[in-house]
């Protein structure tokens, strides 16, 4: 049994108080305490991007984080992004050139893609190195690369 | 996977931290976690305790103090790729901090957590070796300081024990005559090295001397070439005599077989890396 510990954080712009047990990771209690299964698990060693989520504004693997050291932190998973449309124009861009494929990277795709774009226009050459750490088992990276320069474009007010 | 049960403690202070380690025997120190949690995941390790340490506000920051460049335990990969200090007073780890892992990794993952794992085909060790950089170990009472040439002893083996931490890194700022080269082989970027090279050289008359070659990747720990040393590489030297000299250097390795290749093959890809490297090199050392 493991112990546990008391945390209170800001998941999706919304205060959280829970106890959880020390070795429950972020992916987990994200998904099957809170139910908030947007982010998904994929390979839980850290290498498929898939429970991706931003952590005081910074992505972050959820498999790799436990819980408790959310504790005091800002996180934000696929369906706050979603609600406060910080990235509507990014998913509409997704579903308009196929990049979604069976969905099951997205979200990591996206929360990637947010912290990207968040941080400038980033080039066709940056895209592709900040999404190399999420894997795409449909391949759909071309199309996925091609979302998110779009976006890049259209933010810094350039024709695509 | 999921991780075994462990204790879970949160110190504010360096020396609740040490009192943890040399109280508890098992206890880990969770810094980035990015490589330790995968072993947790997988059950690899099943440490009694982490001791969790991003807290404790001492470990934190990069400090320019006139010749050495300190670095935090709690200083993550994104934090050296965005640092101006690390920029223009370490060269030779700004050019290797793009190569390590990818976004998200990097944004929690730490430099003293990489050295502190001793990963053959991770970047950092091979960059503190190359820098003959001093790793500051504590324990409750007492603090050295390591070598990093002495500090990796094998296969994920360093020279810290159970009782000590990493608290910070200290690295040598770069001299004006000082020229630094950095090239790896990965499948793809960001993935471990297969086989990789770190320079540090001095410009000399008419090209470099003073090299200090490491090779990582390839071998249990960061390999400090012995027979680089002293030799000098010509300004002007042709593509076939850089090849000797690199060819000659890569002699010092005794690379291991893999899945990724055969040792041979390594040796092989470490002389055309190192070739690259050194061209660019005598490129830069145009313009020291």
């Amino acid at each position: 049994m493991s112990e546990r510990h008391d945390i209170a954080f800001t998941l999706n712009g919304k205060p959280v108080n829970a106890t959880v047990d020390a070795r429950l990771n972020l992916a987990d209690f994200l998904r099957h305490t809170l139910r908030l299964t947007g982010t998904h698990v994929g390979c839980e060693h850290g290498v498929c991007g898939a429970c991706n989520v931003l952590i005081d504004g910074r992505s972050a693997r959820s498999c790799l984080t436990l819980a408790v050291q959310a504790d005091g932190a800002q996180v934000e998973t696929i369906e706050g992004l979603t609600e406060h449309k910080t990235i509507a124009d990014l998913q509409r861009e997704f579903v308009a050139r196929n990049a979604l494929q069976c969905g099951y990277c997205t979200p990591g795709m996206l929360v990637t893609a947010a912290e990207l774009l968040a941080r400038g226009k980033p080039g066709r050459h940056e895209i592709r190195e900040a999404l190399s750490g999420n894997f795409c088992r449909c391949t759909g990276y071309q199309a996925i690369v091609d979302a998110v320069e779009a976006v890049a474009l259209a933010r810094a007010g350039a024709k695509p | 996977m999921k991780a075994r049960a462990f204790l879970y403690r949160r110190p504010d202070s360096i020396d609740e931290a040490l009192a943890l380690l040399a109280d508890t025997d098992g206890a880990q120190v969770l810094a980035g976690g990015q490589s330790l949690m995968p072993t947790l995941n997988m059950r690899l390790s099943s440490p009694e305790m982490l001791v969790d340490i991003n807290r404790i506000e001492a470990l934190r920051g990069i400090d320019d103090r006139s010749d050495k460049i300190r670095i935090g335990a709690l200083v993550r990969h994104a934090e050296v790729l965005e640092s101006k200090v690390i920029a223009e007073r370490v060269p030779l780890m700004a050019m290797a901090i793009p190569h390590v892992a990818h976004m998200a990794v990097r944004n929690r993952g730490t430099t003293c957590g990489s050295l502190a794992l001793a990963d053959p085909s991770a970047e950092m060790p091979a960059i503190a070796v190359a820098l003959d950089a001093g790793i500051v170990l504590r324990k409750r009472g007492a603090e050295r300081s390591v070598s990093a040439r002495t500090f990796f002893q094998g296969l994920y083996q360093t020279a810290r024990n159970d009782d000590e931490m990493i608290a910070e890194v200290m690295l040598p700022a770069a001299q004006p005559d000082e020229v630094f080269g950095f090239s790896e082989l990965s499948r793809r970027h960001g993935d471990f090295a297969t086989v990789g090279v770190a320079v540090r050289a001095r410009k000399a008359p008419g090209g470099l001397g003073e090299l200090n070659v490491v090779f990582f990747g390839s071998e249990p720990t960061p390999l400090l070439s012995r027979s680089a040393r002293g030799l000098t590489v010509d300004a002007n030297s042709s593509d076939e005599a850089l090849s000797e000299i690199a060819s000659s250097i890569a002699k010092d390795m005794n690379p291991i077989d893999s899945h990724q290749g055969r040792g041979e093959t390594k040796r092989r890809q470490a002389a055309v890396l190192l070739v690259r490297t050194l061209k660019d090199m005598i490129v830069r050392a145009a313009h020291v």
